[in-house]
């Protein structure tokens, strides 16, 4: 496992949605490097034809009926919201300056 | 946004390019309540009343999944002649877009429900009507995003708009995807067995049940993918139509992108994969956002649900309520009802083969059947804008009109007024014709009075007949139908005026 | 504080349940305690993050009102209680110790706390905790670290450090926890306290706030083993709005604290999880408990769990690929912290400055881990490996569970270390959770308890029982014959011997 570089980090903090400073992108290289070299250890545990284990507890066919119930009042959504309007979320455009 | 508006004519790109073609369809369920949460998924609802903390994505709010989202997946496989999953898991699909609460989809990745399946479909030839088998590589479930308005800038679409607004009624609502393998091999007819290929579909899901695919309402959404390549070569790269919202749409995109991609070759270029949106209004498309920097949806399986392991008993269960496959019921309906294929597709098209075989079940006979619901009633139902079913019209009262007409107390034009009356909310069959006072004069003598006024008003015509000219005979009736208010049985009317006149037929 | 006061608050929850019950006392007057406790020492101690001293006096009048007309009270009725801050609770801020959610105030009540409310229990308020749950000091607040009240210079362990100190401290006679990777269990085990983290799946997650979604558990968090198995009772059991819970009935936990016996049960030292690592006074504790067992009538062998030495390497690329996923949906957008929407950003800048303002540097740290161990390239050798670890874990655990049918160990490797000590060497914060990760990715379940203080330092020391899934009552069972034993050498429970504050 190679090393992680900054211009890895920077790919992952736009993957991420993290505006990352330039010192946290240095600080954040560092780091996770560190980290990821511990934990790559586990790469050394021969895990062929062992099967992946995604659900800790074996419980499969959790259905619900399909029966339709009311939801939440919408003014007590919107109360958190940011921004609304219009009986809507509002959020800033969704295109780039360059895109648009 | 680049939009390359040079084409090459579509017979003359067919002379150079093999057209591959590949499509995704998504289709809302259409369930009682959404896939994870049991908030309600009725159209058109007011913005955000239909949300929960599920399908809002709030913090701590968990899914669990709609019995009737997955049967009707397996029933759609089954019907599409799939392979049904012992063991299959939901994976989260991650990435940040505004209509999706949680930022990620919640999907079917490597794990779909029903996979290898096929549909067969037929199009139209100059050799007559060819079958093309479309393979389908999946049918899985996943969750519909939140819908999008964009405001500000001038045309109200995502592209110079200062802000959007968000109405998440929609998020969760159950979607299917179908995906075919890539067809080839079908030349100039790609883009009629792209269309047939979705009509089709729509078909087994409204003989299903599943869905009310409505694709105005985008509740059967297309998605059509094409490459092109020269005979001989590799494929080539392949776009990404979406936005396409008609049955004609589709045909017209796999069309439209023939001629642009042909013209990107022709001209040394290359194509790029992209995602491009196609306008209804001029029947072309733009380019979206390049794919080329690929997306990393970072797929996982999602945790907070659990696998689903169908028994075969289930499947089995599931497949006894499979409805007749319609391509089967067609080619069965045309042969009983001795009808042609435009016929037939007439009758498919205003969405009447339910209710003309309810008719005849019901009695009539089928001629007058397929005449009532693809003539008068369709007419009406147009006009109002609804399907046909939706009509204030019962396929009793069609029965109860047919029965009238066979016994002579209605004939064809009283019938039609009677089933204004009816539309009209007027009342049952019976109350309209008294009402109105609709019933056939089948006094003799009160006809053959007005056949005589009629002979007398019209001498010369009288003459014409009495010589042999018996198909001038129509003016007289038609003079005695208009004084009787066409309450008249017009057969009747003429038997008598040749009668009177001592002419025979 | 008065000294009827002072008396109230240092009663186990099950001797106050029973006052309440019998009339002796009122909810009104053991409230009335807590909060005053609460607002006398919780500028020190800072356990909680939001008090909801008006809401919780009108539920203990109802309570008191509800006893008086004769209707039937649960066995925790009218007694007081922590939530820490990462359950959701309708109108009450919920912010996960993080400043991305400042003042939200859910429109819903988690499945743990309308379980609380169903029992007339009292909610006292929430409480401090690791920005979502990621630490195990409880610095990594947004909101100020919470000291233990031992020594208020320390941590009180983390995730759950509010939960545990404010039991510590007497401002609240139970408390909620939740436990990824240890977060109930290791505040516990540096507080003195009593912390369970259930079988996964036993405890309803509707309304947890997820940090990673295949190992969170909510638990109780108490000052005594029956206190703890008590509170069990009332928060578990099957929630049909949580896909993984079981469907099940619950082990019956307080039968199994009531009876507190180990006569002939086989119970397993875990070879790994001892030695190198681990601070000689407690190990000496722990030593001095398995002694103490074997008196009892327990046999003790020693098993060997070889696969536990991955656990670490496993938990670290798991939880933060889900916690990576998990908080993706605080982006600004239907709740929460929204920065730089100026009308000059984009819907993606405004995400990213939102989120880049309003999680913290652990938070940060851990979802740039988790972005990278899932990003295509990487999913095989980190993710899709380490669940394949985690299947060789819990087979571990299977094979020590037919030589043994509880397994032990030290809860934590060290006592209470320093504020401000490893707050940015991650990699020694990970280690604190080396005994108490291997449960999580099996999904078992553990209990700590208090056995001393180590002689180093005169800070507690915890030890840990594990059981097998949906064996929650053993853990009881060898808590609770433990616990006595050790009561009758001291002549009281530890946690009377914490410092006045
Ligand atoms: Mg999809
Ligand atoms: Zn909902």
């Amino acid at each position: 496992m190679t090393a992680i570089t900054r211009e890895e980090v920077a790919h992952l903090a736009k993957l991420a949605r993290l505006d990352l400073s330039a010192t946290e992108l240095d600080h954040y290289a560092e780091q996770l490097d560190v980290i990821l070299q511990s934990v790559a250890r586990i790469s050394e545990v021969a895990a062929d034809g062992i099967p992946p284990t995604s659900h800790p507890v074996p419980v499969e066919n959790v259905f619900r009926d399909d029966i339709a119930k009311p939801g939440l009042d919408r003014a007590e959504v919107f109360a958190a919201a940011p921004a609304t309007e219009d009986d809507r979320f509002r959020v800033p455009r969704i295109l780039d300056e360059e895109e648009a | 946004m680049s939009t390359n508006h040079e084409t090459v004519p579509f017979e003359e790109a067919m002379t150079r390019y093999e057209p591959i073609i590949g499509l995704e369809v998504h289709v809302e369920l259409g369930t009682n309540s959404k896939m994870f949460c049991s908030c309600a998924t009725a159209f058109g609802a007011a913005p955000n009343t239909q949300v929960c903390p599920v399908c809002l994505g709030l913090p701590g709010s968990m899914p669990v999944l709609n019995r009737v989202a997955v049967e009707s997946t397996i029933r759609i496989g089954l019907a599409l002649n799939c392979d049904i999953a012992t063991w299959c898991r939901f994976a989260r699909k991650n990435y940040f877009y505004p209509d999706m609460p949680k930022d990620y989809q919640v999907s079917q990745y490597d794990e779909p429900l029903c996979t290898n399946g096929w549909l067969d479909v037929t199009v139209a030839t100059d050799a007559g009507p060819q079958v093309v088998r479309v393979e389908i590589e999946r049918v899985h479930m996943e969750e519909d995003t939140g819908k999008l308005t964009h405001s500000g800038g001038a045309t109200g679409r995502i592209h110079g708009a200062d802000y959007s607004l968000v109405d998440y009624n929609r998020a969760g609502i159950p979607l299917i995807e179908i995906v075919t393998k890539t067809v080839v091999g079908t030349g100039a007819l790609a883009p009629a067995v792209a269309r047939a290929y979705v009509t089709e579909l729509r078909d087994v899901m409204r003989a299903l049940g599943v869905s009310d695919v409505r694709m105005e309402e985008g509740s059967l959404r297309c998605d059509a993918n094409l490459s092109l390549n020269k005979p001989g070569e590799g494929w080539g790269t392949r776009s990404e139509t979406k936005n396409v919202n008609s049955l004609r749409s589709v045909e017209r995109a796999v069309y439209s992108e023939i001629e642009r991609q042909a013209a990107v070759l022709d001209s040394g270029g290359r194509v790029i994969q992209e995602t491009r949106h196609f306008h209804e209004d001029t029947g072309r498309s733009t380019s979206g956002r390049s794919k080329e920097q690929a997306e990393d949806y970072r797929y996982f399986p999602e945790p907070d649900l659990v696998p689903i392991a169908p028994s075969r008993t289930w499947v089995e269960e599931l497949r006894a309520t499979l409805p007749e496959v319609p391509s089967v019921k067609r080619a069965r309906l045309q042969s009983t009802w001795g009808i042609n294929e435009f016929e037939l597709a007439t009758l498919v098209n205003a969405g009447a083969v339910e209710l003309v075989e309810a008719s005849i079940a019901a009695g009539v006979d089928a001629a007058a059947a397929r005449k009532w619901w693809t003539g008068e009633l369709l007419r009406v139902a147009n006009e109002r804008g609804v399907e046909l079913a939706e009509l204030p019209v019962t396929v009793s009262q069609i029965a109860r009109v047919e029965a009238l007409i066979a016994d002579g107390s209605l004939n064809d034009k009283l019938a039609r007024q009677v089933f204004e009356g009816v539309l009209a909310g007027e009342g049952d069959v019976d109350v309209v014709i008294a009402e109105r006072g609709l019933a056939v004069v089948s006094d003799d003598g009160a006809l053959l009075a007005a056949i005589d006024e009629a002979l007398a008003a019209q001498p010369d015509v009288a003459e014409k007949i009495k010589s042999g000219k018996i198909q001038a005979a129509g003016a007289i009736v038609g003079a005695v139908m208009k004084t009787t208010n066409g309450q008249a049985d017009a057969a009747k009317v003429r038997a008598l005026l040749l009668d009177r006149l001592g002419v025979s037929e | 504080m008065s000294s009827a006061d002072a008396d109230l608050i240092r009663q186990p929850a099950s001797v106050l349940a029973a006052a309440i019950c019998d009339g002796e006392v009122s909810s009104v007057e053991v409230t009335q305690a807590h909060l005053a406790r609460i607002a006398e020492v919780d500028g020190r101690v800072h356990a909680f993050l939001e008090v909801t001293a008006e809401a919780a006096l009108e539920t203990a009048h109802l309570v008191d009102e509800k006893r008086k007309s004769g209707a039937n009270l649960g066995v925790l009725a009218g007694v007081p209680i922590a939530v820490k801050d990462v359950l959701t609770m309708r109108g009450v801020p919920t912010t996960c110790g993080s400043r991305i959610l400042e003042g939200w105030r859910p429109p819903y009540d988690s499945t743990v706390v309308a379980r609380l409310r169903a029992a007339d229990m009292v909610i006292l308020g929430k409480t401090n905790m690791d920005e979502f749950a990621m630490g195990s000091s409880t610095e990594h607040s947004a909101y100020g670290p919470t000291h233990n009240p031992w020594d208020l210079e320390r941590i009180p362990g983390g995730s759950g450090g509010g939960s545990a100190a404010s039991l510590a401290a007497f401002e609240a006679p139970l408390a909620i926890g939740t436990d990824t990777g240890g977060s109930i269990r290791q505040p516990a085990a540096v507080t003195g306290t009593v912390g369970v983290k259930p079988t996964y799946g036993g405890v309803s997650r509707y309304g947890l706030v997820a940090l990673a979604s295949s190992l969170d558990q909510a638990g109780p968090c108490a000052r005594s083993v029956m206190d703890a198995a008590l509170l069990h009772s009332v928060i578990a059991g099957h929630d049909p709005r949580d896909s993984t819970s079981i469907d099940a009935p619950v082990p019956d936990v307080v039968a199994a604290a009531a009876r507190g016996d180990v006569r002939g049960l086989r119970i397993g030292l875990v070879k790994e999880l001892s030695g190198d690592g681990y601070q000689p006074g407690v190990l000496q504790r722990f030593n001095e408990a398995v002694e103490i067992l074997q008196g009892l009538g327990a046999k003790v062998v020693e098993v060997s769990c070889p696969n536990f030495d991955y656990a670490l390497g496993a938990y670290y690329l798991i939880l933060p690929s889900e916690a990576s996923s998990n908080l993706a949906r605080f982006d600004g957008m239907r709740y929460g912290l929204r920065v730089g929407d100026d009308g000059s950003n984009s819907v993606e800048q405004v995400m990213s400055l939102s989120r880049e303002a309003g999680f913290g540097a652990e938070a940060k740290r851990r979802i740039m881990l988790g972005t990278y161990a899932l990003s295509s390239g990487y999913y095989d050798a980190y993710y899709g490996q380490a669940q394949k670890v985690r299947t060789l874990i819990t087979r571990d655990f299977t094979a020590a569970f037919t030589k043994a049918d509880v397994l032990i160990s030290p809860t934590a490797p060290t006592t209470a270390f320093k504020i401000g000590e490893k707050v940015d060497d991650p990699l020694a914060m990970y280690l604190n959770d080396i005994a108490t990760i291997p449960v999580n990715l099996a999904g078992n379940c553990a209990m700590s308890l208090p056995v001393g203080l180590s002689p180093a330092d005169g800070l507690p020391v915890g030890l840990q029982i594990m059981a097998p899934p949906m064996a929650d009552d053993r853990l009881y069972l060898v808590g609770s014959a433990l616990e006595s034993a050790l009561t009758d050498k001291w002549g009281h429970l530890l946690i009377e011997e914490v410092p006045n504050l």
